[in-house]
């Protein structure tokens, strides 16, 4: 029966990539980098594709070329402000690659602006209207694609924690609404995505919340996860070695009053990981829907079932990855402003290349705060 | 007008271009939704307006001729030739003249100036999005367009202020809060816009709602980063801002100069009355002028100065020992000059050898940036982004030239004459951890007192 199948083809195919998933984890970062840039370009081909179905401009003069020229310029400047950040000592060492990295964005904008000539001298007279269209087309999914790309890449630096739970309390919530919908669903959630419930809804934000506690206790335990990602010069590859922070060991929590009668017990031991991980299951699970509906949206506006045909039962490689974005951008707002700080070893780097009496000055006052915070003491600086 | 047929609903004679569109599914399962046949004809008109030929869109219609009455009286005995000759002359020296003024009244006014401007460009933009679109009652639109043209400017402010009023910050309490969670802040303000965007999806204008978020989005990416690209300029010291953007307008005026007297070969299609006397006329005197014009700001401190924020007098003050940049080297001549002149050396300020690059790039590539705006207003089939300056149009015809400018500015400061800012590394530094600061305390001591700008026996 064709309802069946079509059941079986997606639960196939769910597995399928959910295997694929452990198996690019297994394999470790760089292998992970590579997929997500694969992602990356694969979905900025399919949005770009329904752009040029929709305004038939696929015949466009140079308009294909142009697009494929500002994707590879806006990659090159994300990787180069990347590269420079976490392979700081390996830039120094090669002669053309620090040469490169001094005067990265003067590169990345010369190679920028050649492609904004080239798309002013190929207006063409008939096709203004459509080749500003496609231009502002292009730049709006480079705006999404690849920014949001990159701050994955970001995260998964962080610590590959950082990349594996939001991603996979995206997807659990996805398939845990579906089942709670699929079983339990009555009331309409919004009209834009009719199968929606809202009790798949709730349901879905109970289950993730849970599954990421579990998956982040889990995952807390391998320092393979939890380690930053690091080039290491002499090896020349990534490890993931280290001392796990503050966050990723066990502590003893009280629990409050009302929970301690029903459970029975006085304290509980957790990573404070996982009440981080409370934080992102939520938006996971409220927010993240949002930009499943933003694209069901896009396909409706466009009268488009699917983004493509890539995956049979599920559509294209944007229709898994539309909840996905939003997601990547609040883990890392939330990591740059509730999790690390400033990196150190990047400020000495900044400090060297000040003047001296720039040098002088902020020492200064470095030392009038530390002294003031009574963090360094007169007498010690004698020494 | 094609407005009224579509608001009518009446499913009239459409333009009778539908080829069968690729990755349609023509009649497929769709998540079910009621078409109706209203709904899908208007849908499905706005997608032949998308993919007709320019020739068949028509003409948007501008609010009538906005000169003032003054001018009006006072021209009324010319032809109208020399009427709009005089017309564009006099707004000319008038926008010179206030130009001077705002410089004269200091960089805060001149930041004002600079957010006014924005705003304007912004509006003027989105307004044209409104008329290609017939969109101006769209739910919700014109105050989420507004809403994030003030998120973005939360985010870049937040950033620029962090940087630059370090010390300002530091006192006060709440400032602080807001500093620290800034990016939490701004993109939670993000979130809520896009939020309430797709529940204003509504099911007849699906379309129109994506086109004016991406237009607005684009709008914000053009206008929005590059007025705080400028900003950043100002801050590096006025005469970053004053000789990109006194380049570009003497480019204005001298290609259009060269043109009138000497224009015979047509440069580009999109521009008509551009001739190529007058671009490589207006590159020569625009190097020239910016060489000149250097020279000249470089002596006062009051251009070549960064800003500072003083927070005792709580106020800016651009006062410091000018950098090496700002001094007067002696230049040995090539031999060539040498004959001409008839000089050995000659003094200059290094300043001046980075404006022939900041002049180059004005006449020769902030010019794209006008052709971008001609092919722009041809597409939309407009003469003018507005009419708010009588003779000259709105005020993004006055700037077109001058976002590519500024992002290159910016660039090449970045690129070639500063490193990084000293308050914002500064800045990063308070925020660590008691024991990193700590660390890192001890590391810059060891490393100064080898460089040998510290003495370990002076005790600051």
């Amino acid at each position: 029966m064709p309802r069946w199948k079509n059941w079986w083809v997606r639960g196939i195919l769910t597995l399928a990539m959910i295997a694929f998933f452990f198996i690019i984890i297994y394999l470790g970062p760089m292998v992970l980098m590579m997929i997500v840039m694969c992602v990356q370009i694969k979905c900025f081909h399919e949005i770009i594709t329904i752009g040029y179905n929709v305004y038939h401009s696929y015949d466009l003069p140079w308009f294909r070329t142009l697009s494929w020229y500002f994707l590879l310029c806006v990659n090159y400047f994300f990787y180069g402000e990347t590269v420079t950040d976490y392979f700081f000592t390996l830039v120094q060492r090669e002669e053309p690659l620090r040469i490169l990295s001094k005067y990265h964005r003067f590169i990345s904008f010369t190679l920028y602006l050649t492609g904004f000539c080239m798309f002013v001298l190929s207006l063409v007279k008939k096709h203004y209207r459509l080749q500003f269209y496609m231009f502002g087309w292009t730049h709006v999914t480079l705006l999404i694609v690849v920014t949001q790309s990159h701050l994955v890449i970001h995260n998964l630096f962080e610590g590959m924690i950082w990349f594996i739970v939001p991603i996979s309390c995206v997807i659990c919530n996805d398939i845990m609404a579906y089942m709670f919908g699929f079983f339990f669903g009555r009331t309409p959630l919004i009209k834009l995505s009719p199968k929606k419930t809202w009790e798949g809804f709730i349901g879905g934000f109970f289950a993730t919340v849970v599954f990421g506690l579990l998956l982040s206790y889990v995952m807390s335990g391998y320092r393979c996860f939890v380690c930053p990602v690091e080039y290491n010069n002499d090896t020349n590859s990534f490890t993931v070695d280290c001392e796990p922070s503050d966050l990723f060991r066990l502590q003893e929590y009280n629990i409050p009053g009302v929970i301690h009668s029903v459970i029975g017990w006085k304290t509980v031991r957790m990573y404070p990981f996982q009440i981080h991980s409370i934080a992102l299951s939520t938006f996971a699970s409220l927010i993240g829907p949002f930009g499943g509906f933003f694209a069901s949206g896009f396909k409706r506006a466009f009268k488009i079932k699917d983004f493509a045909n890539t995956i049979p039962g599920h559509g294209g490689i944007m229709d898994r990855f539309d909840c996905q974005y939003l997601m990547a951008t609040f883990v890392n707002v939330y990591i740059a402003s509730f999790i690390r700080g400033p990196n150190p070893s990047k400020l000495i780097q900044q400090f060297l290349t000040l003047r001296p009496d720039q040098q002088l000055h902020i020492f200064n006052t470095l030392k009038s705060h530390l002294m003031d915070k009574g963090i360094l003491t007169p007498a010690a600086e004698d020494e | 007008m094609l407005e009224l047929r579509y608001r009518g609903g009446d499913p009239g004679p459409g333009p009778g271009l539908s080829p069968p569109r690729e990755g349609n599914a023509a009649g497929g399962d769709h998540e079910t939704e009621s078409t109706s046949d209203k709904e899908t004809d208007i849908d499905d008109r706005y997608g032949d307006l998308d993919s007709r030929a320019d020739s068949d869109v028509p003409e948007i219609p501008l609010s009538s001729d906005q000169t003032p009455e003054i001018l009006q009286k006072a021209l009324s005995g010319l032809s109208s030739r020399w009427k709009n000759w005089w017309i564009r002359g006099i707004l000319t020296l008038t926008m010179i003249s206030l130009f001077f003024l705002i410089i004269y009244m200091g960089s805060f006014m001149l930041m004002l100036l600079v957010l006014g401007i924005q705003v304007k460009c912004f509006h003027e933009i989105i307004t044209i999005g409104y008329r290609v679109y017939h969109s101006y009652d769209l739910p919700w639109f014109r105050t989420l367009s507004w809403y994030f043209l003030l998120c973005v400017n939360y985010f870049f402010y937040g950033e620029t202020v962090a940087d630059y009023f370090a010390t300002f910050v530091q006192r006060e309490e709440q400032l602080q809060f807001l500093i620290r969670y800034h990016r939490f802040i701004s993109f939670a303000l993000y979130l809520a816009g896009f939020c309430m965007f797709v529940l204003s999806l509504v099911k007849k204008h699906y379309r129109l709602q994506f086109y004016m978020f991406a237009w607005t989005h684009v709008t914000l990416l053009i206008t929005v980063t590059q007025s705080h690209l400028v900003i950043q300029n100002l801050f590096e010291g006025m005469i970053w801002f004053l000789v990109p953007i006194s380049s570009v307008i003497c480019n204005d005026i001298t290609a259009y100069l060269f043109g009138f007297f000497f224009g015979r070969t047509p440069l580009i299609k999109l521009s008509p009355k551009k001739t190529w006397e007058g671009f490589i006329g207006g590159f020569f005197s625009t190097v020239v002028f910016g060489f000149m014009a250097a020279y000249m700001l470089s002596k006062y401190q009051y251009f070549v100065c960064p800003i500072e924020y003083r927070s005792d007098v709580n106020s800016f003050v651009t006062e410091c020992e000018p950098a090496d940049l700002f001094q007067l080297h002696s230049y040995s001549l090539p031999s060539f000059l040498k004959a001409v002149l008839r000089r050995e050396t000659v003094s200059l300020y290094p300043f001046q050898i980075h404006s022939i690059a900041l002049s180059t790039f004005a006449s020769l590539i902030g010019p794209f940036g006008g052709f971008f705006a001609s092919g722009f207003k041809r597409a939309f089939k407009i003469k003018d982004f507005a009419n708010t300056i009588p003779g000259h149009g709105g005020i993004m015809d006055r700037f077109d030239c001058q976002y590519l400018m500024a992002t290159f500015v910016h660039v090449y400061i970045t690129s070639f004459i500063r490193g990084p800012n000293p308050s914002k590394v500064l800045q990063q530094l308070l925020v660590l951890q008691p024991d990193q600061q700590l660390s890192i305390y001890r590391t810059l001591k060891m490393h100064l007192i080898e460089k040998g700008i510290l003495q370990p026996t002076l005790k600051v």
